[in-house]
């Protein structure tokens, strides 16, 4: 610390490392952001159906789509445990093939991220989770709600 | 600000204050836990698995506020030289470890049976993560610091600088749900709107404020212990030499 007896007497040696701090923070924020934005399409954990749609992925690499269950969407094939259903961000389709068992939130007009590749036009996937959305409601205001998720569908991604 | 910097005047403090924060806390976070646990009505989808929202929410709050705790004393340390300031950030790493431990936990049993999986690699879960990873390696730095500071060494305020790095970290896992798509849902509580139902946000908002009372009053007795313990060590060490 013998800098400080050097210093001018008109910076104070705390306004100093105030202004040290203040840039170091800067500077940290700015690479955060920086990190951030490169990692923007890299650190999604899924694709969404329009994505899909504008670069269609390889076939056969294993991949996640995410979207909303299209509503009325959901057809179990004879064998029981194959399903086939769309996905969809409200822009784009993405139809869905499935053998398995389904979470218990998997239903129509909900969100889910199914694990799999692109056969053809078809995604198979291996696994499905289900996307909850950010709205907690209880039971009995139940009708109220699907109004509301029909808005919600279009914004989640 | 310097007036709380006194040793002595925290001490006499701290008497009172620890109470006043400890009681109201376990009251208001037993009794929001017993409103929202045993009356708050299943969800729609979830049913009474929505019940643990009333223990993750906090206890995420928390794992977060508790590194936000140490990266504003952590810049007081470094600019103002407060002597409480290192001290203060050291007592809230412990328990905000185990908040975000806890956070964890509970997200991961909720996520079992909600989305069927017990863990994936998204942003959100991730970040939240690293966190823990932030709080081991300054809970390990900040002990190696205290025995350099015993010694006459200065490590302290690298303790600081990387208190402060870390806190990079808490405005990605507030993004992470909005940057990247994630397996987590986006934020319910955003400024001046609530996608959850009244009937689970009173509880919630009243368990979360109760928990951050007893965070606080953990706070405080942990500062006071370290304080305890850098005089003991003092004094073992004049006595030594004299």
């Amino acid at each position: 610390m013998n800098s400080e007896t050097v210093r001018s007497p008109m910076i104070k040696p705390k306004h100093q490392r105030l202004v040290l701090v203040m840039l170091a923070l800067a500077a940290l924020v700015g690479a955060g952001l920086l990190a951030a934005w490169a990692l923007s399409r890299q650190a999604s954990y899924f694709y969404i159906p329009s994505e899909i749609a504008a670069h269609a992925p390889e076939q056969g690499r294993a991949i996640r789509l995410g979207g909303m269950v299209q509503k009325g969407s959901i057809k179990t094939m004879p064998d029981g445990i194959t399903i086939h259903f769309t996905v969809t961000d409200g822009k784009a389709q993405v139809p869905v093939r499935f053998s398995g068992i389904t979470p218990d939130l998997f239903v129509e007009g909900s969100g889910v991220v199914a694990e799999g590749r692109m056969e053809g036009a078809t995604f198979v996937a291996d696994n499905l989770l289900a996307k909850h959305d950010e709205k907690y409601v209880p039971r009995e205001m139940k009708d109220m709600v699907s109004a509301r998720s029909k808005q919600g569908m279009a914004q989640t991604k | 600000m310097h007036g709380f910097a006194n040793p002595a005047r925290f001490l006499r403090m701290a008497r009172w204050l620890l109470p006043l924060l400890l009681v109201p806390g376990l009251v208001l976070s037993l009794g929001a836990l017993a409103w929202g646990i045993a009356f708050a009505p299943p969800d729609h989808l979830m049913g009474v698995t929505v019940k643990i929202l009333f223990i993750h929410v906090p206890c995420v709050w928390l794992g977060m506020a508790g590194w936000s705790t140490i990266a504003v004393s952590s810049i007081a340390e470094l600019v103002w030289r407060h002597p409480l300031a290192g001290i203060a950030a050291r007592a809230a790493a412990v328990p905000g470890a185990v908040f975000t431990a806890l956070g964890l936990a509970t997200g991961s049993i909720w996520g079992r049976p909600t989305w069927g999986t017990w863990w994936v690699w998204d942003g959100r879960l991730t970040s939240f993560l690293v966190l823990l990873f932030l709080y081991f390696g300054y809970i390990a730095l900040a002990d190696a610091a205290q025995r350099d500071a015993a010694s006459g060494g200065s490590a302290g305020r690298v303790t600081a600088i990387f208190g402060l790095v870390g806190a990079i970290n808490i405005p990605i896992i507030n993004r992470s749900v909005v940057w990247w798509n994630s397996l987590h849902q986006p934020p319910s509580i955003t400024l001046g709107r609530s996608a959850i139902d009244g009937t689970y946000l009173w509880p919630l908002l009243l368990g979360a404020l109760g928990f951050s009372l007893v965070f606080g009053a953990v706070v405080i007795a942990r500062m006071r212990m370290l304080l305890a313990e850098i005089q003991t060590e003092a004094r073992l060490r004049r006595k030594a030499l004299g």
